[in-house]
């Protein structure tokens, strides 16, 4: 519908979205990984003034079972305001949320009664398949030309994944993104910058290579993704590829900078094959082409192989497995969720080259299974995994599920779900909020955060 | 209409043009605010004007041409459907546009986009109810000549575009010196229905 004045969850900048009020209600994806009752969108009460804070206060079901609700995002956002292509008189009023596996795409209207979001709509795999030639649907952002959608699989579950565009009002599958999609094959992520005109995307693997977990021997082989992609965000052109080479596998979650006159992001490498490390990655411009440089490697930890799931049994270490990251929205913290180890560190990327470690915290982790003062069993496992971060930058919120085929892999006594919340210290610092700890419903697992109003990875900006 | 004079009209029809952040003064202010630069604010300008007024030179050209082929009441009706289909079809798909042009755009891409946004938004299309007659009528003691009518259509082009610059020239200078992108929040107002209902009123003018 169209509105008189823009949403008011619009912001020109970041800098302005940095003062927005504190959000009240978090929506978090949570799948069954027996794929036996339907996922759902749960609502999370994070009004620490209300009498049912830390509370799931509302949940809509999926029609079907079996979806891997991933990586939702809202109908618009901030950038409905910029100059070149600006349609603001919209409301942010609809979740897009895509099913990893059943490709289907699920419209979700959290209005009139936010705690009671209902489905408006549902677009079946086969309508995608045939309209955008795209299956597995993971990641939603709200962008210049519409909803985009990236996918890791074509029709047929094989390479390339890639991105479509949804129309904004109607939500109908307008088509692949991509005119030129030159060497890009593989596909997990996708952001941009609008200031530079650039969409940047990373790579997992193709359905075959995941759907069972991981395969060891791909892997091994450093058959996983390893690569970026840069794009010509209004051609649709692929510009250039960097592949980080044959030590670093699963180039997943990327962050770029939220002010729009800054050319750079960070994006996180799940694993190095050398010695299980982790790493995060500064990709830059660099005179007229794009650069990476690896600024923080965060090592393996030395473990007893008889407390290790067997696909680590054998190297004896607890690999650190960055499998997201999140920048606050005045690019000055970077927090890096650690699944294996449970720690969850805070870094100052101020100066995106030369990151301080500022703040840290664990919980759950294969090995140390720390435990929350809010927990009742005293020994949490899982880690620190999807991480979202409220647009003041004083909250952050995470949950412990990476994917439910992955889960037992590394987690195989089973992963029992959770959600916390950290509370950031003016110049740094990261502290458990003691009142906040959700003791996830057995029969789910969460995963994706989102925060009513927007938060630090669902918006982008046109004005510095 | 008759009581006003049209080049007033066609004044203020600039006027309206260059209030809307869609034609252009935000994108010149956001440029501004992306190099730190007053001045590229100011250069903006020139190929945001000049990009749109080529685009209502299109319409008013045609529409002149079209004078001399057919009688004025023929072609008043069939600009008026024209407005309205235009109107509908913005209603329906304003927003599905292609992104042609970013942030890091140059002045001729500027004026590119202004070419688009204007044609697009049938930004022409609102002229020809004032353009019609005032190149058509023939002047007293002159012949109506098309080279004639011709340059009578620039000058009423000309005179659009002279206001909507000075429109977009006041705005963008103000937003950018003064007010700040915070008011953008709450006083954008949706151009877009306004700019619709003055498609659907033109439309009506002519045909009536």
């Amino acid at each position: 519908m169209a509105t008189w004045q823009p949403d008011p969850s619009f912001y020109p900048s970041p800098r302005m979205a940095a003062k927005a009020p504190a959000e009240k209600l978090a929506y978090v994806a949570a799948f069954d990984p027996e794929r036996k009752i339907p996922d759902a969108i749960t609502v999370v009460d994070v009004d620490p003034q209300s009498p049912t804070y830390s509370q799931i206060v509302g949940q809509v079901d999926m029609p079907n079972a079996g979806d891997e609700l991933h990586h939702f995002g809202w109908n618009a956002c901030s950038s409905c305001l910029c100059p070149n292509a600006p349609h603001p008189h919209m409301e942010r009023r609809y979740l897009v949320v895509p099913g990893l596996r059943s490709s289907r795409l699920h419209i979700i209207d959290t209005k009139p009664d936010p705690k009671n979001p209902k489905i408006v709509r549902v677009i079946e795999p086969e309508e995608v398949a045939e309209k955008a030639g795209y299956s597995r649907l993971h990641t939603i952002h709200c962008g210049p030309e519409g909803i985009y959608v990236n996918a890791l699989g074509n029709a047929e579950g094989k390479a390339p994944g890639g991105i479509f565009l949804l129309d904004p009002t109607s939500f109908d599958v307008l088509g692949q993104w991509e005119m030129d999609r030159g060497p890009q094959k593989l596909a997990y992520d996708f952001w941009w910058h609008l200031g530079h005109d650039t969409m940047v995307t990373s790579e997992w693997g193709t359905p075959d290579t995941f759907e069972n977990g991981l395969v060891p021997e791909i892997l091994l082989g450093s058959k996983y993704g390893r690569r970026l992609h840069f794009w010509d965000l209004h051609k649709r052109k692929h510009l250039q590829e960097i592949d980080f080479g044959e030590e670093y596998q699963l180039v997943f979650e990327l962050r770029p900078a939220h002010n729009p006159t800054k050319a750079y992001g960070f994006v996180g490498c799940v694993i190095s094959l050398k010695d299980l490390s982790a790493s995060i990655w500064t990709w830059y411009r660099d005179g007229d082409k794009w650069a990476v440089k690896k600024i923080i490697e965060i090592p393996a930890e030395p473990a007893d192989p008889d407390l290790l799931p067997p696909v680590l049994k054998g190297f004896g270490a607890v690999a650190p497995l960055v499998t997201d990251i999140d920048l606050s929205m005045d690019d000055r913290f970077l927090y890096v969720s650690c699944w294996g180890t449970g720690d969850m560190i805070q870094y100052d990327v101020s100066d995106p080259f030369n990151p301080k470690e500022t703040g840290r915290v664990r919980i759950g982790g294969i090995v140390s299974r720390a435990t929350h003062p809010k927990a009742k069993n005293g020994a949490l496992n899982g880690g620190p995994q999807m991480v979202e971060i409220s647009r003041d930058g004083k909250r952050v919120y995470f949950t412990n599920s990476l994917y439910g085929p992955i889960d037992p892999q590394f987690y195989p006594e089973g992963l029992e779900g959770w959600m916390v919340k950290l509370d950031v210290g003016e110049n740094g610092g990261i502290t458990f909020d003691e009142n906040f700890f959700i003791d996830w419903p057995k029969s789910h697992r969460p995963h994706q955060v989102r925060l009513e109003g927007g938060d630090c990875s669902s918006d982008s900006y046109c004005y510095p | 209409m008759t009581s006003i004079s049209p080049w007033l009209v066609l004044a203020g029809l600039g006027v309206f043009h260059g209030l809307n952040p869609a034609m252009g003064w935000l994108f010149a202010v956001a440029l501004g605010l992306h190099r730190g630069s007053r001045m590229v604010v100011l250069r903006s300008l020139v190929p945001i004007a000049l990009g749109h007024a080529a685009s209502i030179a299109v319409i008013a050209v045609v529409a002149v041409l079209l004078g001399f082929i057919f009688d004025q009441r023929p072609l008043e009706i069939a600009a008026g459907i024209l407005l309205l289909a235009w109107a509908a079809y913005q209603a329906a798909y304003g927003h599905r546009h292609r992104v042609r042009v970013g942030m890091t755009t140059g002045m001729v891409g500027l004026g590119f986009w202004s070419f688009l946004m204007a044609s697009a938004h049938g930004a022409g299309l609102m002229l020809v109810p004032v353009v019609i007659p005032l190149c058509l009528a023939s002047m007293p003691g002159q012949d109506l000549t098309a080279a004639g009518s011709l340059l009578i259509a620039l000058a009423a082009v000309g005179t659009h575009m002279a206001a909507m610059l000075a429109v977009i020239l006041v705005i963008a200078l103000t937003v950018y010196d003064w007010f700040g992108l915070e008011f953008l929040r709450r006083g954008w107002i949706n151009f877009d229905l306004i700019w619709i209902a003055a498609l659907t009123a033109t439309g009506l003018i002519l045909i009536a």
